[in-house]
């Protein structure tokens, strides 16, 4: 176990690297400079610009660059984003708790409307809610998160007036809840159709059968025995979900100005910050690492036929 | 289209008929099945009745209904799909399917269980065997954790598991299918119940532990004076253990009888065909004797006798009726107790 520990952290090493690799070359090859990007419509001098672009030594070639800001990040030094002039450190530390208060709040959605969801409709397969449940989730899966989230917006915070079109205050879970719903409504889908089919599957396994046979109360054998085997798969896909949840809540929090991660992220790459987008982008990278790494050592706990050595 | 069966009407044959009624008794049983491709009549009328310390064995290709007839007396049938158009299950005199789900989930597990064919897949793959076996102790008799743990061990000590402290921890795939079986005998036993279902309780398991597993069986069930229903397709098996047998085919008992009567002097073609078709070694080299043809489909059973289609004796009368299980006499008319063949020509096949 503990190895298999050691093995997984230093395989994230050239993970991460890579990862970050390519993200810094896709922002060089997109079009644009951070400088022009700054200087807006504005006529500007070229010498100027290249006095600043040197300045930040972004006259230097790619992989200097790239090796330049991997030796700043491994002393902690995420850099400066350039149109601000503030530490990406700072950046982050003020938009993640934001992102993270929202995604949680999706979370808890997505694990109790989700799985609460397919256990109704799986307990009864091809009944007529289940069939309701299929086409629910078909809709939400199919409906991009923006539709969605527009449609959601006007329709709560317009027309009815019972919530704020955007996000003024992220601890505010009122306000939140809209968001947070948007956010969580695709993954909610997939859970419930997952959780749906792993009990409609299990409902028929031998076990029980036996369990049935045992004498045991009904509740015992949902509760316990089909519970127990059907939320294997959906843990699973939870824990990954936290991950897709994160990068998600780019779309959602453009829609509703929730200032986060997702909204920091995207307005550095209207101005091409590459700095701002590798420090954003490799912290989600390390949660996903991390996020799947936990949910296959839970496997091992839930699950007893699987061992790591 | 039922026949009612004459002998189960007259007092049990064995004997053991000392203490009134049976320990259960199956009466005109019917089980339907609703498909897509229509009824499938899986039991057509099954009677048949167990003893305390009785081995009934009931003996059948695939699809001949005996695992059926086990699930509606254990109640666990699935139900739709499945339906009991008829028919009564009589435990100690009380028609189970009458009774509420309560109070069959009550005689489930601890005044009848069940043993299955394969017991990898019927035991819980996430809770260890210790957890399997200690439910049946806290469920029914409101037993600690503590306490079911260690009924738990002693269980596996009575079937037989070395070193059962330790592995009462340890979870189904982690034992060999031998001693898996043991876990489910010993599940079955937990609650000392009144009967017990072995459906096929051997098929799973190699030729060795086949004989091992049977004996331990057979063992505990002269012990706590149970009723068992062995349910298999294996003759060898049988011969050791039952007391009497029931042959079926497209969900009727074609023929009864105790058990070494029914080897020495089969009066049913297919029971014929049946014995014949085991592999001898005085025999070798010869072609192996096989039932031709298929089992019926249960949605289009055949008219008359169901078994007209392979049987090498068929005449026109058993495409049109369907035989009555006959009393099976000696030649001269001397009764012979407990057996019975729904085959018109039983005498022919018997005596002949």
């Amino acid at each position: 176990m503990g190895r298999y520990v050691a093995r997984r952290l230093l395989q994230m090493i050239p993970v991460f690297i890579g990862s970050t690799l390519i993200i810094f070359c896709m922002m060089y090859a997109l079009p644009g400079d951070p400088v022009r990007a700054m200087m807006g419509d504005q006529a500007y001098d070229p010498t100027v610009v290249a006095g600043i672009k040197k300045e930040l030594g972004l006259d230097q070639p790619l992989l200097q660059q790239y090796a330049n800001y991997m030796m700043g990040l491994f002393q902690g030094d995420f850099g400066t984003q350039i149109a601000s002039q503030r530490p990406i450190a700072d950046i982050i530390l003020d938009a993640f708790p934001v992102t993270l208060r929202l995604t949680l709040f999706a979370f808890t959605f997505v694990a109790l409307v989700g799985i609460g969801l397919g256990v109704v409709a799986g307990l009864r397969p091809d009944t007529v809610r289940d069939r309701g449940l299929l086409t629910l989730t078909l809709f939400l899966v199919s409906m991009p998160s923006f539709v969605l989230g527009f449609l959601l917006q006007y329709l709560f915070a317009f027309k009815w007036q019972v919530t704020t079109p955007t996000v003024t205050d992220s601890t505010n879970f009122s306000q939140l809840m809209l968001p947070a719903i948007v956010l969580a409504s695709l993954s909610l889908a997939y859970v419930a159709r997952l959780t749906r089919t792993s009990i409609a599957e299990n409902l028929r396994s031998d076990y029980m059968r036996t369990a049935v046979a045992k004498g045991l109360p009904r509740r015992r054998v949902i509760g316990v025995h089909l519970m127990r085997n059907s939320l294997i798969p959906v843990v699973t896909f939870l824990g990954i979900e936290i991950g897709n949840l994160m990068t998600g809540a780019i779309v959602t929090e453009g829609i509703f100005n929730v200032r986060g991660v997702g909204l920091e992220i995207y307005e550095a790459l209207i101005r091409r910050e590459g700095a701002t987008v590798v420090g954003i982008a490799s912290l989600m990278v390390l949660i996903y690492l991390a996020a799947s790494l936990i949910v296959d050592l839970l496997y091992a706990v839930l699950d007893p036929r699987i061992r790591y050595a | 289209m039922t026949i009612i069966d004459e002998t189960a009407e007259s007092p049990a044959p064995d004997g053991s008929e000392g203490t009134g009624r049976p320990l259960l008794e199956v009466r005109d049983l019917h089980v339907e099945f609703h498909t897509r491709d229509g009824v499938a009549k899986a039991v057509n009328g099954v009677n048949y009745s167990v003893e305390a310390g009785e081995t009934l064995a009931v003996l059948g290709e695939s699809g001949s209904g005996k695992s059926v007839t086990a699930q509606a007396i254990m109640g666990i049938l699935d139900m739709p799909p499945g339906r009991i158009p008829k028919g009564e299950i009589l435990f100690r005199g009380q028609d189970m399917l009458r009774m509420s789900n309560e109070e069959r989930r009550k005689i489930r597990g601890s005044k009848i269980a069940m043993i299955f064919q394969d017991a990898l897949s019927s035991l819980n793959p996430v809770l260890s065997v210790g957890y399997q076996l200690g439910e049946m102790f806290r469920v029914h008799q409101g037993m600690s954790k503590k306490d079911a743990k260690a009924k738990a061990i002693e269980l596996m000590e009575r079937v037989k598991i070395p070193a059962a402290k330790d592995r009462v921890g340890d979870y189904p795939h982690q034992f060999s299918g031998g001693m898996r079986q043991r876990i489910m005998i010993a599940m079955a036993l937990a609650l000392e119940p009144d009967l017990i279902i072995a459906d096929e309780p051997t098929t799973a398991l190699d030729v060795t532990v086949q004989a091992q597993v049977m004996d331990l069986l057979a063992e505990l069930q002269r012990e706590y004076n149970m009723g068992l229903i062995l349910i298999t397709h294996d003759l060898g098996v049988v011969a050791d253990v039952a007391d009497k047998i029931a042959v079926m085919y497209a969900g009727r008992i074609i023929e009864r009888a105790p058990v070494h009567e029914l080897y020495k002097r089969p009066a049913h073609p297919y029971t014929k065909g049946l014995l014949d078709s085991i592999p001898r070694l005085d025999q070798k080299g010869q072609d192996l004797y096989a039932i031709k043809g298929l089992p019926p489909n249960l949605t289009r059973i055949p008219s008359g006798c169901a078994f007209n289609p392979r049987c090498p004796q068929a005449q026109d009368i058993c495409r049109t009726e369907i035989p009555p299980l006959h009393p099976v006499t000696e030649r001269d008319g001397g009764e012979l107790a407990g057996r019975g063949s729904a085959c018109h020509f039983w005498k022919e096949t018997i005596h002949g």
